[in-house]
This record gives C-alpha cells, sequence and structure tokens, in this order.
C-alpha cells in the first residue's frame, strides 16, 4: 500500500476510534493446535489427580517463534523421542494413581470386587479424567471404548485397576490432551457464518490457558456448555471471577517467563574460573526472583507497566546476596527487599537473570543485552549479521589495548553494515555494562572506569537506573506488550482484520494507566479472541511459518520499517 | 554363537496376566504370532548397515585443512594431521558448496541445512525437511527399536539438526546417562540372553496407543492443512513406538558384537572442551554398543554446535567468537585460538571413528558396516563461508564405500555427498536436492 494512502486509512481508524470506546469489531485469525508446554503438562496432572502424583521424564525443545514459545506451540508436532517420553510419563502416572498408596484418595468410587471389572465405576473416573484432561467431555465413543477395554483387560487379567490403568494411559497419550486443539462453533445458518465463533468449549480452553496457563476448571466448563459465554454478561462474569482466581499469577508467570526467553536457563552454564559465584542452583534462582518480582508487582501489588523498569522492590533469598552485595537474613525462604537510593540498581533489567542470561559464559554482552531489550520488550528486530563481513577487520592486533566493552565496541561501529544494527543494539546494552556476565557489579573493566551513559531514542541516561526510568517513559513498551500478549493469547501472528483491535488495545492500556488486569481483561472480552477462522490454507506455506500479512503495522516506531519485528518471516 | 535357548513364549501367552494377551488388542496378537515364525525364520541374516552423521560447528581453515593431493595417500594438512591413525578408514571430501539460489546466506543454518535437506533453506525460520538421516532411516531404520539416535555432547537437546519437517525437530539425547538410558534401560532386551520372556505389560501398551489411533479420522476433518500434517506427524511417533513395542515382543536375533556396558561415568555438563571431550567419548562407547546390538542402524551426534560454543576453562571467549574477534596472527596467516578448537574437534572425530572399529563384528569391524559423515556449517567461519565445506565420511558401508580417498568437489554442489550417503545406503534414487543444489552425479569414487 501507497505510504500516504496507509496513512489515510490509519487517520481514518483512530478518527474511528475517538468517538468509539467499544471493543472493535474484529475477526480474528485462524484456529490454533497447540502442544502443550512442561509446565502445561504439569498443571494438567495436578488438576486432574493431585499435586502428590509426580510427573517424571523429559519434554521435548519447545521451539520460539516471534519470540514467544506460545506461538511455536502452534508450529510443533510430537517427534519419535518426545512420544516414547509422553508415554513412559504417562504409564508412570498410571502407576501412581492405580497403586494402593493412592487410588483410596483418588477414585470417587470403588469397585465391587477388585478382582473383577466394574464398568459404572471405571466410567465414572474415565469421564471425570477425561474432562479434565481434554478440557471438554468425552464423547459416547470416546467413553465407550476406553470402558471396553477397561473392562475386558479387567476380566482378562482380574485386576480391576489394571483395566482402569489402561483406558487412563491411552488418555494420557492422546493428541486430545496433548495438544489443545480449537475447534469453531457450527453456524446455524449462512447467515451466521462471519464472524466465525470457537465453540464454546474452545474458547473456554484458550481463556484459562490465556490466563491461568491450565485447564478450564469445573465452573469454567460448566458455563461453556451452559452456553453462557456466548453473552456478554456470561462471559463477563467468567473472565471477572479468573482474573480475581489465585490461578491468575501462574498465568502472568508463564507469561513472561515466555517474553523472557527464561526456558534458557536450563542450558545456561558458565565459566567458573571466571565466575566462581555461579552455579545452575544460582542461575535458577536469579530466574525465580525475577518471575516474583513481576508476579508480585502486578497481581499482587497491581502496580502499573513503566514502574515494573523502576521499581525498588526486590524479592531476595540468602543465595542470592552476595551476588548483589546485599545482606539478606539467613533462611531459604523469600523476602521483599525495599532498596536504598544509594544502590545502583532498581527495576526489572539491572536483575541478574537479564545480565546472565544476555551474555557470553566467560564475558558481558552488551549486543546480545541490546538485542533482548530491543525485540523482546521493544517489539523490534535486529537482522541477523551479514555473513560476508570480514571481522578480522575489527580484529586488532592491539586487541589487549581496549579496556572496555565500549572500545571495543567502537572498533566495530566503523563500519557501514555493522552500525546500522550495532547502533540500536550497543548503546543500551552499555548501560548495563556495569553488570558482569553474572550480573555482578563492578565499576571497572580490565582497570578502566566503565562509562554506562548512552541514550534509549533520544532519551539519555548515565547509569542503569537512569535506563529502565528512559524504558518506563518509552511509548513503545506497552504497544509492545499488546502485541506480545495478544500473541501469546491467540498462539500465532495478528493477521489484518484484527490490526485495529491491537491499536484499540493499545489506548485502552496507556487509559488504564498501564495496568496489567485491565489489558487481560480487555484481550480476552475482545472479538478477535473469541473469533476464528478456519485452519484451512491459513497456514499453508510450505515451510510451515504462519502467513504473513503486506500491510505492515502503523509507522510510530522509530527504528526503520524493514527492521519491524519478524514483519516478513 | 548359536546357543540353544529356552523359548518361554508359549508360557508367557498363557500364565501372564492369565490370559489377557488373547482378549486384548487382537491385531497386535497377530502381529506377535506373525513373529515367530519370522524371528525363527531369520538366521544367518547378513550383517545390518548403519548411518550416522557427525556434526562439528565453525568448521576450519580451508587453506591449512584441505588437502591437496587427491586420491589414495593423499598427503596430510596442517588441520588433519590428527586423522592420520585413521586416513585409511575414512574419506576427505573437500570443495563441496551449499549453492545459493538468490538466497542471502543465513549464517550457521544455511551451511548444514542445505546440506541435510538438499538446498540451501529460504527464509529464516523456514527448513525444507527431511533431513538426510530421516530419508536413509525411513529406508533402513524401521526394523530396530529407535528409528535414529541422537545426541548432544554440549548437553542441550536443542543441538540437533535431525528433523522430518520444521515441526518436528529430532531432540538430542543430552548426556551420557540419558543415552544409556533410553538404549539400555527399560525395554531393552538382551539378544544374546539365555532366556527370552517378553514383558507381559507390553501387550496392554500395545492396546492403550490402539486406541488414540480411532481418534485420527475424526481429527484429520477438523484440521487445517498444516495441522494435519502436524497430526500425522504425532502418529507416525505413535506407530514408531508400536513397532518398538512389537520388536520388543519378538525375540531377539544373537548378535555376537553385542554386549551390555556399564552405566557411563558422569562429568560436567556444559561447553568446556574437556568437558565436551569427555562427554562425547562416553556417548560414542554406547551408542557403539547400541548399533552393536542393533538398537538403531541411524545416529546423528552433534559433537559442537552450529556456531560452535566450545570453550576453554577460565577464558572469555567461545570457539564463535574467536573466529570473528581474533586477529589473525600476523606469522601463522591464521587465528591461532580459534584453530585449537579445530584440531581439538578432528581428534575427536578420530577417536569417534576409533571407538566404532574397536568394536568387532563379523570378520571385521562394527565400523566396517557403518557409514558416518562428518559435516559443519562452516568452512571459514569468520566469513561464514558455505563453499568447500569440510566433509569426511568413515566406514565402508559394508563394502559399499571405498576408504582411504580424498576427493575434491571443485565447487559441486553439497547434494552429491547427499546422494552418495543415500545410494550408499542401497536408497533407490537417482537424483536429490532442490533447484541449483539438485543432482544425479553421486561421487563415483568413492561408491563400490
Amino acid at each position: 500500500m501507497h505510504h500516504f494512502m496507509r496513512f489515510l486509512v490509519i487517520t481514518a481508524l483512530l478518527m474511528l476510534m475517538a468517538c468509539d470506546t467499544d471493543s472493535p469489531e474484529a475477526q480474528g485469525g485462524p484456529v490454533a493446535m497447540r502442544r502443550l508446554t512442561e509446565q502445561q503438562y504439569h498443571n494438567a496432572i495436578a488438576d486432574t489427580f493431585d499435586s502428590q502424583i509426580l510427573v517424571a521424564g523429559r519434554f521435548e525443545p519447545d521451539s520460539r517463534r516471534l519470540g514467544l514459545n506460545a506461538v511455536g506451540a502452534s508450529l510443533v508436532s510430537v517427534t519419535p523421542s518426545g512420544f516414547e517420553q509422553y508415554e513412559a510419563m504417562a504409564l508412570y502416572i498410571v502407576g501412581q494413581v492405580t497403586s494402593p498408596q493412592h487410588r483410596q484418595r483418588l477414585l470417587r468410587c470403588q469397585p465391587q470386587d477388585a478382582a473383577r471389572a466394574d464398568d459404572d465405576c471405571s466410567r465414572l473416573m474415565l469421564g471425570q479424567w477425561g474432562r479434565s484432561l481434554f478440557r471438554r467431555p468425552l464423547t459416547q465413543a470416546e467413553l465407550q471404548s476406553r470402558a471396553r477395554i477397561a473392562s475386558e483387560t479387567a476380566t482378562a487379567s482380574s485386576d480391576f485397576y489394571v483395566g482402569l490403568g489402561l483406558a487412563l494411559s491411552s488418555l494420557l497419550v492422546s493428541p486430545d490432551f496433548l495438544f489443545r486443539i480449537e475447534i469453531l462453533e457450527a453456524a446455524a445458518t449462512a447467515e451466521q457464518a462471519e464472524p466465525l465463533q470457537l465453540s464454546s468449549l474452545s474458547l473456554a480452553t484458550r481463556l484459562s490457558y490465556f490466563l491461568w496457563n491450565r485447564g478450564p476448571d469445573e465452573a469454567l466448563i460448566a458455563a461453556a456448555q451452559n452456553g453462557e459465554l456466548t453473552s456478554k454478561e456470561g462471559l463477563k462474569r467468567e473472565i471477572d471471577r479468573m482474573l480475581a482466581s489465585a490461578y491468575l499469577a501462574g498465568g502472568v508467570r508463564a507469561f513472561f517467563e515466555d517474553v523472557f526467553t527464561f526456558d534458557q536457563f536450563t542450558e545456561l552454564s558458565k565459566d567458573v574460573a571466571r565466575y566462581p559465584l555461579f552455579s545452575s542452583d544460582i542461575g535458577e534462582l536469579a530466574r525465580e526472583q525475577t518471575l516474583r518480582y513481576v508476579v508480585d508487582h502486578f497481581v499482587f501489588q497491581e502496580k502499573d507497566y513503566p514502574s515494573l523498569f523502576t521499581s525498588r522492590q526486590l524479592p531476595m533469598t540468602a543465595q542470592l546476596g552476595p551476588l548483589y552485595g546485599l545482606p539478606v537474613r539467613s533462611g531459604q525462604n523469600w523476602e521483599t527487599l525495599t532498596l536504598p537510593a544509594s544502590y545502583p540498581r532498581a527495576g526489572l533489567l539491572s536483575q541478574v537473570s537479564f545480565s546472565m542470561l544476555f551474555a557470553h559464559p566467560g564475558r558481558s554482552s552488551p549486543t546480545l543485552r541490546g538485542v533482548f531489550m530491543r525485540e523482546a520488550l521493544l517489539c523490534q528486530t535486529i537482522p541477523e549479521a551479514p555473513a560476508d563481513v570480514d571481522f578480522t577487520l575489527f580484529a586488532d592486533d592491539q586487541q589487549a589495548k581496549y579496556k572496555t566493552a565500549r572500545e571495543r565496541l567502537t572498533q566495530h561501529a566503523t563500519d557501514g553494515s555493522c552500525i546500522k544494527c550495532h547502533q540500536f543494539t550497543d548503546p543500551i546494552g552499555l548501560g548495563l555494562e556495569v553488570f558482569d556476565g553474572i550480573g555482578k557489579f563492578r565499576n571497572t573493566e580490565n582497570g578502566a572506569p566503565i562509562d554506562t551513559s548512552g541514550d534509549l531514542d533520544g532519551r539519555s541516561f548515565a547509569n542503569p537506573i537512569e535506563l529502565g526510568q528512559a524504558f518506563a517513559r518509552s511509548p513503545l513498551v506497552g504497544a509492545c506488550l499488546v502485541e506480545n500478549l495478544y500473541r501469546y493469547a491467540v498462539g500465532r501472528e495478528e493477521v489484518n482484520t484484527e490490526r485495529r483491535l491491537l491499536r484499540y488495545l493499545e489506548v485502552q492500556f496507556e487509559q488504564s494507566g498501564y495496568h496489567l488486569t485491565e489489558l487481560l481483561r480487555e484481550i480476552a472480552s475482545s472479538e478477535g479472541f473469541r473469533t476464528a477462522t478456519r485452519g484451512d490454507g491459513q497456514l499453508a506455506s510450505p515451510s510451515g511459518v504462519i502467513a504473513t500479512n503486506s500491510v505492515g503495522k502503523a509507522p510510530t516506531v522509530s527504528m526503520p520499517a524493514t527492521t519491524r519485528r519478524r514483519e516478513s518471516l | 554363537m548359536n546357543l540353544k535357548r529356552k523359548i518361554h513364549r508359549r508360557g508367557f501367552l498363557c500364565g501372564s496376566l492369565q490370559g489377557v494377551a488373547i482378549s486384548v488388542g487382537l491385531p497386535f496378537l497377530d502381529l506377535f504370532l506373525n513373529s515367530n515364525g519370522d524371528a525363527l525364520a531369520a538366521t544367518g541374516a547378513p550383517l545390518p548397515r548403519r548411518f550416522g552423521t557427525w556434526f562439528f560447528g565453525c568448521g576450519m581453515n580451508p587453506q591449512r585443512w584441505n588437502p591437496v593431493t587427491e586420491g589414495r595417500d593423499w598427503e596430510l594438512t596442517p588441520e588433519l594431521v590428527p586423522v592420520a591413525d585413521i586416513r585409511d578408514k575414512m574419506n576427505v571430501l573437500s570443495g563441496f558448496s551449499v549453492k545459493m539460489a538468490g538466497e542471502s546466506n543465513q549464517v550457521h543454518r544455511t551451511g548444514v541445512f542445505g546440506t541435510l535437506c538438499g538446498g540451501a533453506p529460504k527464509t529464516a525460520e523456514s527448513i525444507e525437511g527431511p533431513s538426510l538421516d530421516v530419508l536413509i532411516s525411513d529406508h533402513v531404520g524401521m526394523r530396530t527399536r529407535f528409528r535414529s539416535l541422537e545426541m548432544a555432547a554440549m548437553g542441550d537437546p536443542r543441538h540437533s539438526n535431525s528433523l522430518r519437517d520444521v515441526s518436528s525437530v529430532n531432540p538430542a539425547e543430552p548426556s551420557p546417562l540419558s543415552l544409556y538410558s533410553r538404549v539400555f534401560g527399560l525395554g531393552f532386551s538382551d539378544p544374546n540372553a539365555a532366556e527370552f520372556s517378553p514383558d507381559p505389560r507390553l501387550l496392554l501398551r500395545q492396546s492403550a496407543l490402539s486406541i488414540v489411533a480411532v481418534d485420527r479420522k475424526r481429527l484429520e476433518r477438523i484440521l487445517g492443512h498444516n495441522d494435519r500434517q502436524r497430526l500425522d506427524q504425532y502418529f507416525t511417533s505413535v506407530r514408531q513406538l508400536e513397532q518398538q513395542i512389537a520388536l520388543q515382543l519378538e525375540e531377539p536375533e544373537p548378535l555376537a558384537a553385542c554386549r551390555i556396558p556399564d552405566s557411563p561415568a558422569q562429568i560436567p555438563i556444559d561447553s568446556e572442551v574437556d568437558h565436551v571431550v569427555a562427554n562425547h567419548a562416553l556417548m560414542a562407547e554406547t551408542l557403539a554398543l547400541a548399533l552393536a546390538c542393533d538398537q538403531t542402524r541411524v545416529f546423528n551426534m552433534t559433537f559442537s554446535n552450529r556456531a560452535s560454543g566450545l570453550r576453554m576453562p577460565g577464558s572469555a571467549d567461545t570457539h564463535h567468537t574467536l573466529t570473528h574477534e581474533e586477529a589473525r596472527d600476523k606469522t601463522l596467516g591464521y587465528q591461532p585460538r580459534a584453530t585449537a578448537f579445530v584440531l581439538r574437534t578432528m581428534q575427536a572425530w578420530t577417536s569417534f571413528v576409533k571407538t566404532l572399529d574397536a568394536v568387532p563384528e563379523g570378520s571385521g569391524s562394527l565400523l566396517d558396516n557403518c557409514l558416518v559423515m562428518a559435516h559443519s556449517e562452516t568452512s571459514e567461519a569468520n566469513t561464514h563461508s558455505v563453499m568447500g565445506l569440510p566433509f569426511m565420511t568413515a566406514g565402508s558401508a559394508g563394502g559399499k564405500i571405498r576408504t582411504g580417498l580424498h576427493v575434491s568437489g571443485v565447487g559441486d554442489s553439497t547434494s552429491r555427498v547427499g546422494l552418495t550417503m543415500q545410494q550408499a545406503m542401497g536408497l533407490n534414487i537417482g537424483s536429490w536436492g532442490t533447484d541449483q543444489n539438485q543432482t544425479s552425479r553421486p561421487i563415483t569414487e568413492i561408491l563400490v
């Protein structure tokens, strides 16, 4: 589209929005089929049985697309080794559930004779477990086939529990459990064809994974079955209930864990000679600290998004004390400290989790830190370095004379093709250079003082605290959170018909004072969230990459248009 | 070794679970009975042929790695000195390139997926699968417990280039112990055991899987094109497990070369090169016996990842960052610290090949019945070059491959290497690859 035309359209849309505060019409994009994540699998087992039933096994790695595993989940399948693991996990779970130790507690019925089949009892339990695992009631045929095999096996083995366990294991390895498969409501008449609604049960599942990162509870399934989610009031009632639930913390945590790419902590390793304070336990605690911080900030304290970058509240544990140079009372428990004004850290970005994750094993990396901040927090894409750059141009044999990362990176910036990207990443990354490769504070590198001054798209800063303030004031962070959260909710990139909705959500988020709960509510009740198109053809590109749209987003970004995040996959 | 073994199959059928086998899952009972005849009939079968890849990141220095002389008795070069001991058991294939048909060179991706998939990937997130090893496992991997085994010596399950399509990248075993447990743990049945008594629970597991298959038709009707493909992949994986269970119900053929290894030692798992070398050696030993016990016929070993993260203890740099940031030594003419990793890699390759060669099989060694292709994603990593990529093969694929040679590809597509691997492994294909990387010319110098 011609730029001027695009400008006119956008202006018209903005004007429309100005006189209409209702959520706009927005046909949602294609339905998704998402593989459960490891955490979601754990949650499903805890919800279906209870927390005493353990999950043991290895999960296939998730796949990140558009910066989110939640989007990659719509693209991955199950490999032979992945399925082997699912089956082994199922057998382990079944073994526990049907063991004398647990079955009294977990079964709502007891067989008349444990050495014989009991169709009523196996139907009751398979129906209950199936409803929880499949996130919908089993069909007659599904229940029938499982009940039959449970009875036949119980008779043949003279053990009711062997039969029940066999049928249960078939539920645990089914695609209906391992994937969240969304379906559309059958349109009653041709006039009702547009926009197509998600089926009530699919909507319930989408809601519960979005807000809780777990399957719908009994009340939500019941509301879906009673048709309550098809009315505005009924839907609002359920969303309000879910936002007030204790499960919201798990949902918020899962979203930020995904945006922050914290799954990478599993494989994080550091050079122990250079970083004796590091261990994989410290890595896990650093990750936990940031997630606690985020959940506490948004869910328990109901604070706004910008102050996430500036807050002086910090959950601490004794083991992290040495890394922060802070005295912490001994003990295993977390306590929230209020950092003094003189302390050189405040807000999200100065936490050690980011410093250690976005660094090399043996040193910090202003570039990796800058790429993370640009891509995950501002939704801008930094292209890969061009393939044909001869890096030895910069590998000055006097390298030793450059003491600091800033001096070394300045050498890169002498080349035109490098500076195009490094000018976006390095200045903000260098703002965190006083944190070494595991986040420990330092004033000097190789004896030379570290300069952390720079600017974020015109907002200058002198140190990490001011960098956080610059992020808090950036107009891009709010819009980026909206974009990430919407994609996380629907498991794919937004389509053309949802772009207006995204603009609207940005405005609403701003008007709410950047309160996350309000944004969650707006997304959950939007038309884009509860409507969808068929999967056919929409995802038909041969590479399996989600189809994208040729129309770009509103030119509100200071980055060159081509670097807009993954705009053209 | 042809022991007269007590067969407990009938006892198993009658006794275990009081006949549950008969009432549950009739198709599987058929399979079970069918296997009886097959298993007994198949004595004196030829030794299996195996295929594997061995990947290393960040390539080499072409002027120091590529042999100058061709054919037999090629002259060792500075970076190939470590392979001297195994020169007669391997080949060097130099000069083969991934051809770019207008695509951009995606750093650290184009070289490897261009090689394995027969064409350069078109976008930053797409890959046109399947990879070479999957094509070969479709052909030779169906009668073993595992269709293929993937291993990552640096401990990251993501370090795998084996894939059917972009939605299903086969994750790697991230530790010697996980590899050992998967192969020799639960479900392993010793082919040389005096008695064979399959676990009666195998039949229950088959029944549970058979119910899942019933849901397929319903799901296929409601899914879009790509999701249907993902569902197909899921059911391929279900079938693979069914196959695995069916094989466990069969009495395995005695295999003279097979013995059960001890559980591997535990060494720290990270990117420090000494740890990687040690973990790689442990994985190689377990793998060699997994092959000797015919648990799989296809494998993929990732020694170091794409954009190699190998590092020396106490160093701020990784192999990858050194290839970009280290100055070329003025007198030597190359990057000495980065190049040290190339030498460590060639040593590791040599030890890998020796490990396979140390297992006696038939009248020779396990290696004789293997074909291993070593490859990387770049030649010169400093410029991310995908021209003249380094390839080595080891083993003679049961007499299908000549060894001891250096062949220069003079700029031909890497698909010639892939085509040669497939033909040596018995695939009936005449050409392979896409666009400029399509070829119908195998490397006849090494094909018998």
